[in-house]
């Protein structure tokens, strides 16, 4: 099991949900954030005061994933949140050590399941 | 000259000019957060554009002497427009009614924004809305109030149903085809990023409305009180069957249906607004939400990206009131000719001759006007800044600002004057 944890363009983020629920990852949490990964510094003027954004708005996704879905989770953001510009995000691929669905109690594997779907008969435990 | 129409007209002209700040509400609340600031501002810089064309021309080319078709320079820099009363208006004086007539072609231009928005770059947008104050606000005004030709055949339109309402949403329409869809138009849902503004921008456009139907009587007497109780009565009954469709349709009474409702009455009322009666008024208002509301329903299924739905509710709102007019106006309400149903059937045929009048100048020089712009400015903001936000890339402003992250920038000091000592904006050393 991994979290993948990718940082977006804000106006990336309906491509990205429509290119995951194509891939069939269904469950994710998204928050908004601030962040800076290197691009241009935009200037902004409010009456007398010009100031620099050094921050821009970044939408966060948090994806708790089987080992099987890593890699279609990853293609899957990274190809439409892609535009070539600076500033397109990050994806982070982190250990898990262990999920509980709170509704049913399942652990690990089951809980990242979604309701309805026959977990993977690839069981084996993950290497952390 | 007349003390109380004087000092009703000089409240009407500031009603109906806090109508375009109230639209700016409107239409702000509706797009996505990203666009606000733009989509305000395509209202409020009418208020600077427009406000200084009519003055220089747009006054005289309506409102002058001239010829069928549009009215001459000698106003023109507003000459020979003074204190004493002029020939459209007897007993208020001339500069009041420039005045008053100028908050129209401000908020008509405005209207026309509706239907554009999220996309258009802001230069290519003022240019625009200029120009189409002189070259089509002005010429429409002058056919129907400004002894033009529509004037003469006896169209009837009290407070601007053909000269606002159908020649904004017959621009709009052009507009939105020229611009074409915004990139994400059909592929993602763009919701309104902030309903209450909506809400209040209805709320003050009502408002503002008595002054302009309220107003258009150009005086304080009979006409002025029905227009002003009309304006009051047909927005009511268009909520109330706006309401009421949206429960039969979806089972939940919308809010942006109930703010969009009460504009659809109010623009429906405008061109009868002193010229039915109060009955009448009810069963305008409430006729004119079907065609509005279904025209919304159906325009979101097709490529038209009208965005803010002008077409539906300014064109066919103002469509619809200008045809029932020529159906209910009454002669012994004031209006200066019966309608159909007052046995005078030919006029609803002059209205639907205005009408085909101002969508066809209005389409057409709107067409011209937005290609010869194009021809020197790209008309579109490029696809990554319509992604980030016109806010940001055409103002350099955000509507929602945190302030985190933003980093002052200090040019070189300036010294207010010469005793104050310029302090540094970053102390060389930090005291405890």
């Amino acid at each position: 099991m991994k979290l993948v944890v990718a940082v977006i363009r804000p106006e990336k983020v309906n491509d990205v949900l429509e290119a995951l629920f194509r891939a069939d990852v269904q469950g994710l949490t998204i928050s908004r954030v601030k962040g800076h990964g290197g691009e241009t510094e935009r200037v902004e003027t409010y009456r007398g005061t010009t100031v620099k954004m050094e921050l821009s708005e970044k939408v966060r996704l948090e994806i708790g994933v089987s080992n099987h879905f890593v890699e279609p989770t990853i293609s899957a953001i990274a190809a439409a949140a892609r535009t070539g510009e600076v500033g397109d995000g990050k994806i982070f691929v982190l250990p898990v050590e262990r999920i509980v669905r709170i509704r049913t109690g399942e652990v690990d594997q089951a809980a990242v399941t979604p309701v309805g779907v026959e977990p993977h008969p690839d069981r084996t435990p993950t290497a952390v | 000259m007349n003390a109380a129409d004087t000092a009703w007209m000089l409240l009407s002209a500031a009603l109906v000019l806090l109508m375009t700040p109230a639209l700016a509400f409107f239409y702000g609340g509706l797009v996505r957060s990203k666009n606000a600031l733009n989509t305000m501002m395509m209202s409020v810089s009418s208020l600077g554009f427009v406000g200084v064309a009519w003055a220089l021309l747009g006054y005289s080319l309506s409102f002058a002497p001239g010829s069928p078709a549009v009215g001459g320079l000698s106003w023109a820099f507003l000459a020979g427009v003074g204190l004493d009363p002029g020939p459209a208006a007897a007993t208020i004086p001339h500069l009041l009614f420039m005045a008053y007539q100028g908050t129209f072609a401000i908020v008509t231009a405005a209207l026309i924004s509706g239907a554009i928005v999220e996309r258009m770059r802001f230069g290519p947008y003022l240019a625009f809305i200029t120009l189409w104050s002189l070259l089509v606000y002005a010429p429409v005004a002058h056919w129907v109030w400004g002894g033009g030709f529509l004037a003469t055949l006896g169209a009837l339109d009290f407070a601007g149903g053909t000269v606002v309402h159908v020649n904004a949403g017959a621009a709009a329409l052009v507009a939105a085809m020229v611009l074409g869809p915004r990139k994400d138009y059909a592929r993602q849902a763009m919701l309104p990023h902030n309903v209450p503004f909506t809400i209040l921008g209805a709320g003050l456009l009502w408002f503002g409305w008595f002054g302009f139907n309220g107003g258009s009587a150009l005086a304080a007497n009979k006409a002025a009180a029905l227009a002003f109780v009309n304006s009051f009565l047909a927005p009511c009954a268009t909520l109330l069957v706006w309401t009421l469709l949206d429960l039969a349709r979806n089972r939940k009474a919308t809010a942006v249906g109930a703010a969009t409702g009460i504009v659809v009455g109010l623009v429906a009322i405008t061109p009868a607004a002193g010229l039915v009666s109060p009955a009448s008024a009810l069963a305008l208002g409430a006729i004119a939400a079907f065609p509005s509301y279904f025209a919304i329903v159906w325009r979101a299924r097709t490529r038209l990206d009208d965005s803010l739905d002008v077409v539906a509710a300014h064109g066919l709102g103002g469509l619809v009131g200008a045809l029932l007019t020529g159906v209910l106006a009454q002669a012994s309400w004031g209006s200066p000719a019966d309608g159909l149903l007052f046995g005078n059937p030919r006029q609803l045929l002059v209205q639907l001759v205005a009408c085909l009048a101002s969508v066809a100048w209005s389409g057409g020089v709107t067409f011209v006007l937005l290609k010869a712009i194009g021809a020197l400015l790209p008309l579109r903001a490029n696809p990554g800044d319509e992604g980030l936000g016109l806010d940001v890339s055409q103002h350099g402003e955000e509507a929602y600002t945190s302030g985190e992250g933003a980093l002052l920038l200090l040019r070189e000091p300036v010294a207010l004057s010469p005793r104050v000592p310029v302090t540094p904006a970053v102390p060389s050393e930090v005291r405890s």
